[in-house]
């Protein structure tokens, strides 16, 4: 049956901010949907509240909302725009969950909307753990023994009634990447993991489940069509046993160990399994535990969805399963869709691929102190890299060479310890195991401690005492062409390998000159989605432009790996050797190296050495940029004031410099990404203890102290400039108190408290400091203001964190223009957004403490977000209530508020009270803010401070008495207790506001929603597109 | 043991991939084709099919799981030899029973790694399946060019002769007594038909239509096998005498002999199906197959035309009442099956026995035995 006609217009939904568990790879699959459906003349409504996802740019749907993904914005636009039909498969386990919410609720049958790809049934079948069971057994398909429990109690009388037995696994329902589940080797922890388990289902209900640890786990990624014609994509095999949550193993496709009989009989199940669950159509993934011993076949789980494996699947093989899920969800056959790649055979047939691809985990417990870094069933990853190479050795080492770990792993010199590190399965195992090779440790050895297949093990070996095999040959490059050469593969998909001298490489280019855009490689905390969203957008511009566009990248899970984003792909690590390599081949006109966010610009400096032309902002100007010295001498010619700072070499040198300039202070080392080991330090007590715990000043680490701007407002801009002028596209105010890491603070655009002489002065400095730079295309320029005085707390002449979403607040494409500005367009031939309009954005960020056990979860100079949403409304209040739900803290309607403030902010604070308190909500506050609150005869409960004894606020916070809390946090102490305050806060889901902008902004957003809910408004509309 | 003394890989179109010969220094040559299974090597080179051929793996790691007696195809390594990325020996896989190249190296089997496999693919997607050979490094190109050339061509060559069993080989059952014309059986035919209960009777191939009547068939079966099915014309001339007699079916070679036996031709494709991801869809249900190929060569529809693009079964009559091409292949629209339903017989190109590859066809074999009554 060929495409629907009985449906016009379909809602796709995205997977939102981006957290652990559900990232980049769900924008990768909604772009390829968005794209096959608008190329099949349906009419597109997408919602998805994260601003740095390519798909909800403009161009890529007949209709973007940027909406809260909850159920009543969404019922809202589907009442506004009535689509035919909804496709809940391609946006992650929150489009399911959102799906099955709107189907429960009656939206969707109210508006007539079907699902299609998936029905609410099959779904059930899948997702239900209970009813996954039963139809998986009534099928004759083993599953390891699992109970279904609501309770502890229940969990325990079963192990007591030998219904269950130790060690076990636990399970939430409906959650993703296995959020809130573990393993449970004695009574105790298994009554502490199903209590975890129950309270983070959405449905209070958890699997537990046979422990199959130390078996095989694999996974098979299947496809099926209305005509009940299914096909393998792909096969991976984990090369970390079961026990570890997939998502955090190291994986490999294709399958390596399994004999031709094992791997058919997983075969035959996985698609016996999409039957019987009933996935109408698309895209699902099969989740296997094979027994080594005698290849006993159990199945663990199945997604009824494309996922972050089917990703990983789709960059392996070159199948492009996103996409074919959306041309089957309409009606077309796999025989009827041409292989993208060959375009000579149909889509109705299994990727055999000749080479070997490995993934690896990126992690960040270095950003979560106090964390545990084991890895368990639960992910913990915040990114990967993949890699294809000929051999599983070279295809490995490729992968180690793109992890850019910032601290090499720790490997204790004595070989005992190491053995026993190898017990425990953290991010670093890989790395002991591959040192403990390189010591002469036997196979053996190793196998008994991590139980890792000897044939993985007999490859690491080889890796560690023999190297990569590469020696003596040639590095080639190699198309990526689902048929292993069977056909010839139209798409430029390639990777390096190294073969005979002599070889051929199967690049094929035209005439054009050539623009190599350097990605952003894995994702990880402070530098994520945001700068893959840039790079894309330069690939667009490159080909607009007349030229090839060639990216280069590792990160599996991303739109710019993508066949279909460049004119020529090279799935290849981002180091410079790897980098040259490309360039020497592509001979481009120039490479790009600001959108990539650090990893690229580390690159710079050797490309530049090296004679490879770069484009737009000069080396120099990045160097003057990053150097205190030289930026400080810069801006001080420009007559621009920084926050009071210093340079130290030692320690010494470091409290000397201190005491000149003043507590409290801001420490940090140089060249660092996202604030790592960034801090306040109140007192040189502070200083001292920061010096002896992170790091030691040197003269190779210079260590950067800095005034830390107390009660500042701090704003971010992002700003483009030409050579002979510069627009400044976005001023962007901190909705959070000072001292909070740019990318973990809430923003407005455009600001709410600045006047507009304050304003000008801002667009003035950035337009100097860009000029003097030298800036040619992007830069970010973060200022604080205090006492009415403008500091530059720092510059980047980079695309920076915020320029996706300034790029959707304006309605202009900041990426895109600085890519022509950088092949030589000027400014003025660009078209540029007149002011901000009528609207207000609001950034916020969305936090993964709940991933991290044992890490507090604190705020400060270093970035923990994993990602962001963006609230869009008529007016602040709405747009920040908007972010506040889009981010998982939904302003609350009414119940009790907790207002604490600083002696300065006490006015105010019984203003805010009067508010709340008209809006039916309960006060309470501390003593001081209590005693203000109640002179204007508002009724206010008091409450202890922190350290004053019980009860105070946070034992208000644990027993769930309370809704709301407002809390501005000013010196030492203060500050203290703000951040446990907040770690409650966090713990407990509950929205916790910072500043007095944005405590007002939530009385009057919680007012507003309290009058029903407001007008849902595509960016179509907003920017009149 | 391990890749030791180098050696190269020479086509006859000159082409030359050096690699390093695994075990003893020797040589030799056939027809270079290639498969694109990554599992079931063991099962490739014990398939009788691949008699006289040189099989390169396009998987690049060849050997991973070692080798085992229930992998085996027949009773012997068929191919000639083998050409690898990157070969390994390992025996501690669970199942292994020995490591691959010793496997290899004890059975006779020419072995060469190291290879630039791709390169040497496209060369013969391009150039077609040709003679090639497998030489030690010190051996004179033009020595081995001479070699190569002295090679037969696969094309008119009667492989089926020479792996067919000399004398009838029984396996007893209670089911449907099949009697098998066996120009190379595979051990997974013979289980799939074993799993059903069948008696089962290899006969050789040279055997005349009088010499399968008398052991009484409810079933005919016609195996698969090595060569150009124009070269075994004397069994095409049996089968004809066969056709509508009793039922008949067949699996690759035997699918082609029937072909053949009712008019149709066949032909050698440029560069052979061999793997284990070709779709195959029935015309007459409209059901695709994911399937095991293996065969160099193919047959041409009734029209003589080598693609088939209609998405209906094509009738025509023959000397046995209605003929259906009943299956083709979407890679490239080859005709992959064959129904007479009024002389009771069905053949299909490729491998529903699967072994190595997927076991989705496995059904036919069911609607193989309904045909037995």
């Amino acid at each position: 049956m060929p495409r629907r006609d009985d449906i016009e217009k379909i809602m796709l939904i995205g997977s939102g901010p981006i957290v652990i568990g559900q990232a980049a790879e769900f924008d990768y699959s909604g772009v390829q949907a968005c794209k096959v459906l608008l190329e099949e003349g349906y009419e597109v409504i997408l919602v998805n509240s994260n601003p740095a996802t390519i798909m909800t740019d403009p161009e890529f749907a007949s209709r973007t909302y940027v909406e809260p993904l909850l159920p009543g914005p969404v019922a809202a636009i589907i009442e506004k725009e009535r689509p035919d039909a909804l496709l809940p498969t391609l946006g992650g386990q929150t489009a399911l969950n959102l799906a099955m919410d709107l189907t429960a609720d009656g939206t969707l049958e109210e508006f007539g909307v079907e699902l299609i790809g998936a029905n609410r049934e099959a779904i059930v079948r899948a997702e239900d753990r209970e009813v996954f069971r039963r139809v998986m057994s009534e099928a004759g398909i083993r599953i390891p023994w699992s109970l279904t429990v609501e309770s502890v109690d229940q969990a325990l009388g079963s192990l007591d009634e030998g219904g269950a037995s130790l060690p076990a696994i636990i399970r939430p329902a409906f959650t993703m990447g296995g959020q809130g589940g573990g393993i449970a080797e004695t009574r105790e922890q298994l009554a502490e993991v199903v209590a975890k388990g129950i309270a983070a289902s959405p449905i209070g209900q958890v699997l537990v489940e046979e422990s199959v640890i130390g078996w095989g786990e694999f996974e098979l990624e299947v496809m099926r069509d209305h005509n009940d014609n299914v096909v393998i994509i792909c096969s991976i095999e984990n090369l970390d046993p079961m026990g570890i949550h997939t998502g955090d193993s190291i994986t490999v496709a294709p399958a390596q160990s399994l004999t031709d009989p094992v791997y058919q009989s997983l075969r035959d199940t996985a698609i016996k399994v999409i039957r019987e669950v009933g996935v109408e159509t698309g895209g699902s993934n099969v989740q296997f535990a094979v027994n080594p011993a005698d290849g006993e076949i159990a199945v663990i789980e199945m997604n009824p969805r494309v996922s972050r494996s089917s990703a990983l699947a789709s960059k392996a093989t070159g199948f492009p399963i996103a996409k074919m899920a959306a041309k089957l969800a309409v009606g077309y056959a796999l025989e009827e869709i041409p292989n993208d790649i060959t375009r000579a055979t149909p889509a109705s047939f299994e990727p055999t691929i000749d080479y070997v691809v490995t993934k690896i985990p990126r992690f960040a417990f270095e950003k979560f102190p106090g964390a545990e870094d084991s890895l368990s069933t639960y992910m913990q990853s915040v990114g990967e890299v993949m890699s294809i190479g000929r051999t599983f050795r070279e295809s490995f080492a490729k992968a180690m060479a793109s992890r850019e770990i910032d601290s090499p792993a720790v490997i204790p010199d004595s070989t005992d310890q190491l053995l026993e590190l190898l017990s425990v399965p953290t991010p670093a195992r890989i790395d002991q195991i591959l040192a403990a090779f390189a010591r002469g440790v036997d196979e053996e050895e190793v196998h008994s401690r991590t139980g890792i297949d000897r044939w993985f093990l007999g490859e690491l070996a080889a890796l560690a005492t023999e190297g990569d095999g590469t020696e003596g040959l040639d590095r080639i490059y190699n198309a990526v062409d689902t048929c292993a050469a069977e056909f010839e593969a139209a798409t430029p998909y390639y990777y390096s390998s190294h073969e005979r001298k002599g070889s051929p490489s199967e690049i094929r280019r035209g005439e054009r000159p050539s623009v190599v855009i350097l990605g952003a490689g894995p994702n990880r905390i402070g530098q994520g989605i945001e700068f893959d969203y840039c790079c894309v957008h330069a690939a667009m511009t490159a080909r607009e432009c007349g030229r090839d566009a060639v990216m280069v990248n590792c990160n599996p899970e991303t739109v710019s790996t993508d066949y279909d984003t460049s004119d020529r792909l090279y799935f290849e690590p981002l180091t410079l050797e790897h980098v040259l390599a490309i360039c020497d081949r592509e001979q481009p006109e120039g490479v790009v190296v600001q959108f990539g966010g650090q990893t690229p610009l580390k690159l710079a400096q050797g490309l530049k050495e090296a004679g490879v032309p770069l484009l737009g902002t000069p080396v120099e100007a990045i160097d003057a940029a990053e150097d205190r010295a030289k930026f400080g001498a810069l801006i001080d010619r420009l007559g621009i004031k920084p926050p009071p700072y210093g340079t130290a070499l030692s320690a010494a040198e470091a409290e000397g410099i201190a005491s000149g300039i003043g507590y409290p202070l801001l420490v940090r080392p140089s060249f660092v990404l996202g604030g790592r080991a960034m801090e306040i330090c109140y007192s040189a007590e502070d200083l001292a203890g920061y010096l002896e715990t992170h790091v030691k000043a040197s003269p190779e680490h210079p260590l950067l102290l800095d005034r830390f701007l107390e009660n500042a407002i701090e704003i971010d801009v992002d700003a483009l400039c030409d050579g002979d002028e510069v627009f400044v596209a976005g001023i962007m105010q901190h909705v959070e108190e000072a001292g909070v890491h740019s990318g973990d603070s809430a923003c407005v655009l455009p600001p709410m408290s600045i006047g507009e002489e304050t304003l000008d002065e801002i667009k003035a400095a950035t337009s100097a400091i860009a000029m003097e730079l030298g800036v040619i295309g992007l830069i970010n320029i973060q200022y604080g203001l205090a006492g009415g005085e403008l500091y530059v707390i720092e510059a980047n002449p980079r695309a920076s964190r915020t320029v996706p979403f300034v790029s959707k607040a304006v309605g202009a494409p900041l990426a895109k223009i600085a890519t022509r500005i950088m092949l030589g367009e000027k400014l003025p031939e660009q078209d540029l957004p007149g002011g901000n309009g009528a609207h207000v954005s609001v950034k916020e960020a969305v936090l993964p403490f709940s991933r991290f056990q044992g890490s507090d979860p604190v705020l400060g100079p270093e970035m923990k977000s994993t990602g962001e949403v963006i609230g869009i409304g008529p007016d602040f209040p709405t747009a920040f209530g908007k972010a506040q739900a889009a981010a998982g803290a939904a302003l609350p309607e009414s119940g009790t508020v907790f207002i604490s403030v600083t002696d300065t902010d006490k006015a105010a604070a019984t203003q805010l009270a009067t508010r709340f308190h008209d809006l039916g909500f309960s006060v309470v506050a501390t003593a001081g803010t209590a005693q203000a609150i109640s002179r204007m005869g508002i009724p206010v409960k008091t409450i202890k401070k922190l350290g004053e004894g019980s009860p105070h606020v946070v034992d208000l916070i644990e027993n769930r008495q309370c809704d709301l809390l407002i809390n501005t946090p000013t010196g030492s102490g203060a500050r203290i207790d703000g951040n446990e305050i907040r770690t409650s806060a966090i713990r407990h889901g509950i929205p916790c506001v910072t500043t007095l902008t944005g405590a007002s902004a939530a009385g009057r957003a919680i007012a507003a929603n309290l009058q029903g809910p407001g007008e849902v408004v595509s960016l179509q509309e907003l920017h009149g597109g | 043991m391990t890749a030791g003394t180098p050696g190269y890989v020479l086509l006859e179109d000159g082409s030359r991939y050096d690699g390093l010969l695994c075990g003893p220094e020797t040589s030799g040559t056939g027809e270079v084709v290639f498969n694109t299974a990554m599992t079931g090597y063991q099962e490739a080179v014990t398939d009788p099919s691949y008699a006289g051929q040189v099989i390169t793996f396009t998987y690049p790691m060849v050997g991973n799981y070692g080798v085992s007696e229930e992998a085996m195809e027949s009773d012997r390594a068929h191919a000639r030899g083998v050409i690898m990325r990157e070969a390994k020996n390992g025996d501690d896989a669970a199942t292994a029973e020995a490591g691959w190249l010793d496997w290899l190296a004890d059975r006779g089997v020419w072995a060469i790694t190291g290879v630039n496999t791709r390169a040497l693919v496209r060369q013969i997607r391009e150039r077609g399946a040709m003679r090639g050979g497998i030489f030690p490094a010190g051996l004179d190109p033009d020595e081995a060019a001479d070699r190569v050339e002295a090679e037969p061509s696969m094309a008119g060559a009667d492989f089926a002769s020479r792996v067919t069993p000399p004398e009838p080989v029984e396996y007893p059952g209670d089911g449907p007594h099949v009697v098998a014309i066996d120009t190379g059986i595979k051990a997974s035919i013979v289980g799939q038909l074993r799993e059903r209960g069948c008696r089962l009777t290899l006969l050789p191939c040279a055997s005349g239509p009088g010499v399968v009547l008398e052991r009484d068939p409810d079933l005919i079966f016609l195996a698969n096998g090595p060569g150009d099915p124009a070269a075994v014309d004397r069994v095409v001339a049996t089968v004809r005498d066969l056709v509508g007699k009793r039922p008949l079916v067949g699996i690759c070679l035997g699918h082609q002999l029937l072909c053949r036996a009712v008019g149709l031709e066949t032909f050698k494709l440029p560069f052979g199906h061999r793997g284990s991801n070709h779709p195959v869809k029935d015309l007459e249900t409209g059901v695709i197959e994911i399937t095991s190929q293996n065969h160099g060569f193919a047959v041409r529809g009734p029209g003589g035309n080598e693609r088939i693009e209609a998405d209906e079964p094509v009738r025509w009559q023959t000397d046995f009442g209605e003929a259906i091409l009943s299956h083709i292949n979407l890679y490239d629209r080859t005709v992959e099956g064959l129904r007479l339903p009024e002389a009771d017989a069905m053949t299909v190109q490729h491998h529903p026995e699967a072994g190595p590859g997927p076991r989705d066809s496995r059904h036919l074999f069911d609607r193989f035995l309904e045909l037995a009554g």
